[in-house]
């Protein structure tokens, strides 16, 4: 099954950490699952400080600077998985560093061939 | 003759009920999905109620039970097919299932792995006894809902989520690693301890006796697929000796009988017997009982944080060490909300009192108990204790 691992977590609490230590656990972690069939290049995104929101009110549509939620922890990047089963994921996300600093979300992708 | 269609009825449900279970398993751990699995047996499932009591029970109830779902399931799978792309797929597990029917004998029992699976961290942990209780077990969503105190349309949607949620979400069928195998076997000997806490408690009401049935069924199922896990064992013991002391629990007039008042000759022999082969050097009989059985409820606890464990617990303590160690032991349970509206807390809190001489708070809680009691039975016995207490 095709997954995807939303990575979100504390920037604060995360650059509190030694930096080349978790970096280095990062290559260590994108080289594992760079191994592993099914796996693309993860993507890091720019700090929540950098993000837009556009979301309709009614009829009008607002563009609001930031995150569309105003919470400690914040989506960070994501990466899409090939694992058997959910258990297969969940093992994946127990490696990811982020999991130290915040959460890692798995969501299966949806399969249009299940027929819906 | 009415009888004999009793008797092969009572039979056919019997056999149905082993071959359900099995059978639901192995469509399921192929196939992923829980509900189609059910689907396509439940028309089998009700063929087989409807003709074994006439024809009698098949030589091979998984053959004719399997024959008849692969036939409903090719009808499922072709109006799928229109539809979906997982052709392949379907015709793959519609040879396996072909196959399994023809070697009936050779159908893997993968009830283990289902179980693993309703118990999966990824499902409501409130959901995994019900779950269980209905793969397994077959039972309806209306008589899990009334043992757990749900209206049957809420369980009916809850059952219906969890199994749409294992299936879209990839939950395993199978057996976990030896690392991960303790703490998720924990979760379904949880699982099963709940359904067995619904059934019957130890103080209390007469509840519904056949859900304890069921769960002393699945605890002997997981026994006897995982025969060397010692936490299976104990668990499977503890319910024995508790099912043990179900007959001495009513007198003669059907009035309500306290443990320490309990005729140990109504004590089923077997069962004991049973409980002392899994798990217990000592007798279960007699004063050397209570250390064992306290030492059964510590390992309990630490599986679950169940209030009937607390309880079933503290009454053991009571005999061991008496009735302030009792009082001490269930103590945490008064900052539990869920405890105010619970008969058998202030049922065993009253009776602790009463023994350890308080008497102003076994007053109240006795009172409390008959308010909160729903069998007349047990609701005169704790009258009787209440004048005793006035006249003492």
């Amino acid at each position: 099954m095709r997954y995807m691992m939303l990575i979100h977590h504390d920037d604060a609490a995360m650059g509190k950490a030694d930096q080349k230590q978790l970096w280095a656990d990062y290559t260590a972690f994108n080289d594992a699952l760079e191994k592993a069939a099914g796996a693309e290049t993860g993507i890091r995104l720019q700090p929540s400080s950098a993000a837009t929101t556009v979301r309709a009110s009614g009829d009008t549509t607002e563009v609001i600077d930031g995150p569309y939620a105003d919470t400690k922890e914040q989506f960070a990047g994501y990466y899409f998985i090939e694992a058997a089963d959910l258990d297969e994921a969940i093992a994946w996300a127990k490696r990811c560093p982020s999991h130290r600093f915040g959460s890692v979300e798995i969501r299966p992708v949806h399969d249009p061939k299940s027929g819906w | 003759v009415t009888t004999q269609v009793d008797e092969a009825r009572r039979a056919a449900e019997r056999v149905a009920r082993e071959s359900y279970g099995r059978l639901v398993a192995f469509l399921a751990a192929r196939t992923r999905d829980v509900a189609g699995a059910e689907d396509a047996l439940a028309e089998a499932f009700a063929a087989a109620l409807q003709r074994w009591p006439r024809d009698g029970v098949p030589q091979n109830p998984d053959a004719w039970l399997l024959t008849v779902a692969r036939r409903r399931q090719t009808d499922a799978g072709r109006r799928r097919q229109t539809r979906t792309a997982g052709e392949t797929h379907l015709m793959m597990i519609q040879d396996e299932i072909e196959e399994a029917a023809m070697h009936p004998d050779e159908v893997p029992d993968r009830r283990l792995a289902v179980m693993f699976a309703c118990a999966h961290p990824a499902v409501e942990r409130g959901m995994r006894a019900p779950l269980i209780l209905q793969t397994i077990l077959g039972l309806t969503a209306v008589d899990i809902a009334a043992a757990f105190l749900i209206p049957p349309s809420t369980m009916g949607q809850r059952l219906v989520r969890a199994k749409i949620r294992i299936r879209d979400t990839g939950v395993p069928f199978r057996v976990p690693e030896k690392e991960e195998l303790p703490e998720r076997l924990d979760a379904v000997l949880e699982a099963i301890y709940a359904a067995y806490a619904k059934g019957w408690g130890e103080i209390e009401e007469s509840g519904t006796p056949a859900l304890a049935d069921e769960a002393v069924w699945l605890a002997r199922l997981v026994v006897s697929l995982l025969p060397d896990e010692p936490e299976a064992k104990g668990m499977l013991a503890l319910m024995l000796y508790a099912e043990a002391r179900r007959p001495a629990r009513r007198d003669p007039g059907g009035a309500y009988v306290p443990l320490e008042a309990q005729e140990t000759a109504l004590w089923d022999e077997p069962l004991i017997d049973a409980a002392e082969a899994l798990h217990l050097a000592r007798r279960l009989r007699g004063t050397a009982t209570w250390p064992a059985i306290v030492a059964l409820y510590d390992h309990l606890l630490t599986l679950t944080r169940s209030p009937v464990v607390v309880l079933n617990r503290a009454a053991a303590l009571a005999e061991l060490e008496g009735a302030e160690a009792a009082l001490a032991a269930i103590a945490p349970l008064a900052a539990d909300r869920r405890m105010d509206s619970y008969q058998p807390y202030w049922a065993a809190k009253g009776h602790f009192a009463a023994l350890a001489g308080q008497k102003d708070e076994a007053h109240e809680a006795l009172r409390l108990a008959i308010g909160l009691s729903t069998d007349p039975a047990v609701r005169r016995y704790l009258q009787t204790r209440l004048e005793a207490l006035r006249d003492g």
